[in-house]
């Protein structure tokens, strides 16, 4: 199975589907020739043209609007926003436009368009280019909401969101696009909705996506090597949420830790563990946990953006404190 | 070509449909059988028609929520507008959508928008999907005044020129934004002038005349058509109504709001209609068809079910 990085998963999955179905195409900032900063959307352009790999002005709101003015009637476009938090600059049209129109509507209008973003911290890009937002987008009904953690899963879930006919947020992040892994050669589709356990185990369960898992699959490593033996799942989809997946394992384990990037306040940690205390509180032989950013914007000094977002040792420290 | 003649009556009939079905809704608003808002575009029939009749029903159009006229002269049943306004299951979006989102995709209506100038990137991207998969459609935004102050307006209008869009851009200024006067919040008041300035031509036409409105936008629509890009056509009315039910209407004097009145596009067209040789008969004829196409729309829909409770959760996803 060839091993490639997370961006040539996504550069791969774009342009399989954009020869298989000729409804699809794409917008943004600087995906043309430029290839994209992250080179996700690297020589597309050549294959496909300017008429179906567009270069954008930076007017997030508008190519965002085209969109799903496209998808409207009959097209399938794949929108590229630089950082997620320039979504905010386009958040009228992701939340009152693209989720809702379909409902209002009565079902007569079709919004078949994915937003890909990359967003959160460790790179010291600073408050307005660090933010994670999966929490708010996975608060707004009509959206649906990814955030693969893996090449494979990359591939796979961005395939699935070309095809899912409903608006699709398909998050990435921007210290993943050069991580490596096994991608089948044949095709990979990978559902939306469906949780992963990416690592086995019997004492407590780690809920976790997108980059967060790297840093609970180290976590688990440690507490390994003192006898802890953590399972580790990957939710790949924020919303619609796998909790059969959460809680078949927290039924084995009965402690459940949920791990995310983004603020905890409000987070999908609280929702996560909200919805597992509403349905199978019994199961738990401990208080459920969560850990997040903290309370502040995100700072650039790698001390200080450290300390505000989650790290490995933060996660085994309080497995450990739930576990005693 | 022109709005020939011979349609000129059925421009007449068609402007007083739109005209009593909003006069029909503020009868049922004021008796507390409508939810909800609604902003009512008495005054301004002619830039429905004007703007509409010049398409096909394949062509695009998104309107806002002043969009009534537009959705009626694009295609949409007065019995679906209505019963939607009553929240009814024969609704045009099945009671989900109301007033302010009319929506009638077989008639090209992709949605009336209750964001001032979000339906704008919605027609351009119909506009761009039309001219990628080849198929000569057309799309029309209409939008205020007031919507010519939102920066997605201009970002789309950008976009609709470099990639030379088949896109008819339709200003009603009626010269209120909601409750305020256009000219004190906005520097160049004239929005064709600054549409001029994306490098599209730009028009400001009379839009309480359909015969010059309709003239107008169908040459857009050829231009568009042919593939020549798009047009911004600015049509000068006013709103004899106030932006929405309950208005106080503080910004303006009754005076001026009867001078307006003189210049109603109903009573142009009527004038018209008289000058070719129409009788007060054969208008007052006309006049009841409409009468008697939004009695049979309020009928049709007080005597339609209620949705069933279940269906608030359909039609989130396909």
């Amino acid at each position: 199975m060839p091993t490639i990085t997370y961006a040539q998963a996504l550069n791969d999955a774009l342009r399989e589907a954009m020869r298989e179905d000729p409804r699809i195409f794409l917008m943004g900032e600087d995906i043309g020739h430029h290839g994209g900063i992250f080179r996700v959307t690297k020589d597309l352009i050549d294959e496909f043209g300017p008429e179906r790999v567009r270069d954008t002005p930076i007017s997030e709101s508008a190519f965002v609007g085209l969109g799903i003015g496209a998808a409207m009637t009959g097209l399938r476009p794949v929108v590229e926003l630089l950082f997620m938090d320039f979504a905010l600059v386009a958040a009228d049209q992701i939340i009152n436009q693209a989720a809702k129109l379909r409902y209002m509507s009565g079902g007569q209008v079709e919004v078949p368009i994915v937003i890909r973003a990359q967003q959160g911290g460790g790179r010291g890009n600073g408050a307005q280019h660090s933010q994670s937002f999966e929490s708010w987008l996975a608060q707004v009904p009509g959206l649906i909401v990814v955030a693969p953690a893996t090449p494979r899963d990359a591939k796979g879930l961005l395939k699935s969101a070309m095809k899912a006919g409903n608006p699709v947020v398909f998050i990435e992040h921007k210290l993943l696009y050069n991580t490596k892994g096994e991608v089948p050669e044949t095709d990979v589709e990978i559902p939306i909705g469906q949780a992963e356990v990416k690592r086995p185990g019997e004492d407590i369960t780690v809920v976790t996506y997108s980059r967060m898992l790297f840093a609970a699959l180290e976590a688990a490593e440690t507490l390994a090597g003192s006898g802890v033996q953590a399972e580790v799942i990957d939710l790949r989809t924020i919303e619609p949420l796998d909790m059969a997946t959460v809680i078949a394992s927290v039924k084995r384990t009965g402690r459940l830790l949920v791990v995310h990037e983004s603020h905890s306040n409000c987070g999908l940690g609280a929702e996560i563990v909200a919805r597992l205390y509403e349905t199978n509180p019994e199961i738990l032989t401990a208080p459920a946990r969560r850990l997040g950013a903290h309370h502040t914007p995100i700072p650039v000094a790698e001390v200080l953006e450290n300390t505000i977002l989650p790290q490995a040792t933060d996660i085994v420290a309080l497995v450990e404190q739930m576990l005693d | 070509m022109p709005l020939a003649l011979e349609r000129l009556p059925d421009a007449y009939r068609q402007m007083h449909v739109i005209r009593k079905f909003e006069e029909a809704i503020r009868s049922l608003y004021q008796k507390g059988q409508i939810r909800g808002s609604f902003h009512p575009c008495v005054g301004q029939e002619a830039t429905a028609v004007g703007v509409c009749w010049p398409l096909n029903h394949t062509d695009y159009l998104t309107c806002t929520y002043r969009g009534h006229g537009q959705a009626l002269a694009k295609g949409l049943s007065p019995r679906a507008a209505m019963a939607e306004m009553l929240g009814r299951s024969t609704g045009c979006s099945a009671g989900k959508g109301g007033s302010m989102h009319f929506t009638d995709t077989a008639h090209g209506l992709l949605g009336a928008n209750a964001i001032v100038a979000a339906g704008v990137p919605h027609a351009a991207g119909a506009a761009l999907s039309a001219q990628m998969r080849g198929t000569k459609q057309v799309a029309v935004t209409v939008f205020g005044e007031g919507a010519v102050n939102q920066g997605v307006f201009h970002e789309a209008l950008n976009l609709a020129v470099i990639w030379e869009l088949p896109l008819v851009l339709v200003c009603e200024n009626n010269l209120y934004s909601e409750m305020t006067p256009s000219r004190e919040t906005t520097s160049v008041a004239d929005t064709y002038k600054r549409a001029e300035a994306y490098g599209l031509t730009a028009l400001q036409v009379d839009g309480n005349d359909v015969e010059l409105l309709y003239a107008t936008v169908e040459a857009a629509v050829e231009r568009a058509r042919a593939g020549e890009g798009p047009t911004y056509i600015e049509a000068l009315t006013y709103r004899l109504w106030g932006h929405m039910m309950g208005d106080p209407e503080v910004y303006r004097t009754k005076d001026e709001v009867a001078r307006a009145r003189e210049n109603d596009p109903l009573l142009r067209l009527g004038r018209r209609l008289g000058e070719l040789g129409y009788s007060a008969a054969a208008l007052g004829a006309l006049e009841a068809e409409a009468d008697d196409i939004i009695a049979d729309a309020v009928q049709f829909a007080e005597a339609s079910p209620l949705p069933d409770p279940s269906e608030a959760y359909t039609d989130v996803f396909a």
